[in-house]
């Protein structure tokens, strides 16, 4: 399946407008979409690997959360981006879908900040569990002391 | 420029060559002022007595253990970060720091010296802490490496112990990124000089910071 054949595929099934660069398609979806649109795309796209997930912190404008799911055998990347709306770091989990969210969710949830709701474990994976705060996100003080060692 | 003669090469002497105290004595006073063996023997040479039917040497306690402790400094074996690579080409066959006594130790237990190595996290720093309290007194700290000295280039991060003397009373601060070698080696030198001076009550010598 070719990127151009995935728009086509997404934009009849959900609902989406996609872009398309290359063999690179990129979703932009709302957070209710997340999880209906993944699993078009990993059951009608044939993306079975699920590569990152993260989060971008647009300050004012709120979090954004992206994955990379790819089709290996196509050489088909699908970017799915959701802009979360400001103050309200929720976002629907993957993890029904794809085992390999699993940590990725805690990750982005250990150091953006993000909730996935329905996520089967979500607590801090890289940092200590005594961490206060998320440390990627623009407002989060570097040199906020951490006793005792800061 | 002034032009210094060489100083005179004087063959260390050999315990059993020596016959008599007399030629001992006008052994060493014949030696070169700055010839450091020298210095060690007319340390040994004042100790030394004649007594009936032999020879006795006398020390102090303090010196004798201190000698002990400084040529049986033994570091634990454990490397937090790339310092480590350097510290174990330290420790192996091309600059063998064996020769000065130090014998890599898998155990805190037995061990006297802990070589930093590396960048410490707040998350390591506790498990840093313990290893360090396993180890008997006395013990001494070689932080090694930018990071450990100060954090390093991750000081302004949020994950980075901002010097690992946040955490343990450090010794002797080896700079580098990562020291080589031979800059870790001069450091352990100067560490064994501390430790010859270390004295019976536990003080440490200026550098440990007082808090």
């Amino acid at each position: 399946m070719t990127a151009a054949e995935a728009v086509e595929v997404v934009r009849e099934r959900c609902g989406v407008e996609p872009t398309h660069e290359g063999g690179l398609v990129t979703l932009r979806v709302l957070p209710g979409q997340w999880q209906p649109v993944a699993r078009v795309v990993k059951e009608d796209l044939g993306c079975q690997f699920f590569n990152w997930l993260t989060a971008i912190d647009w300050k004012d404008k709120g979090l954004e959360v992206l994955c990379r799911l790819e089709n290996l055998d196509d050489a088909l990347v699908v970017m799915l981006r959701s802009q979360l709306p400001p103050g309200e770091a929720h976002c629907p989990t993957l993890t029904g879908l794809y085992r390999g969210a699993d940590w990725m969710e805690r990750e982005c949830y250990d150091l953006l900040g993000v909730t996935f709701d329905g996520h089967p474990d979500l607590r801090r994976i890289l940092l200590g569990d005594d961490w206060e705060g998320h440390p990627l996100r623009k407002d989060y003080a570097v040199d906020m002391p951490f006793t005792p060692y800061r | 420029m002034e032009v210094k003669p060489p100083l005179p090469q004087i063959p260390a002497p050999v315990w059993s060559d020596v016959k008599d105290l007399q030629e001992w004595e006008k052994y060493h006073q014949e030696r070169g002022q700055n010839d450091k063996t020298s210095e060690v023997l007319a340390d040994i040479a004042e100790a030394i007595h004649h007594m009936p039917g032999g020879w006795i040497a006398t020390t102090s306690t303090d010196k004798i253990f201190n000698w002990a402790r400084k040529s049986s400094l033994w570091p634990v074996t454990f490397g937090l970060a790339c310092c480590a690579i350097e510290m174990m080409a330290t420790f192996a066959s091309r600059f063998d720091v064996e020769r000065f006594g130090m014998v890599p130790w898998a155990s805190p237990r037995h061990s006297d010296l802990m070589i930093v190595s590396g960048t410490v996290t707040i998350k390591m720093a506790p498990m840093l802490k313990r290893i360090y309290d396993q180890m008997p007194d006395p013990k001494w700290v070689v932080s090694m490496g930018s990071c450990a000295n100060s954090g390093g280039p991750f000081r302004h991060g949020y994950h980075v112990v901002k010097g690992v003397d946040r955490v343990v009373p450090v010794d002797i601060y080896v700079p580098g990124c990562p020291p080589t070698p031979d800059s870790l080696m001069y450091g352990l030198l100067k560490l064994q000089e501390k430790v010859a001076e270390f004295q019976k009550t536990g003080t440490r010598s200026a550098l440990t910071p007082e808090d």
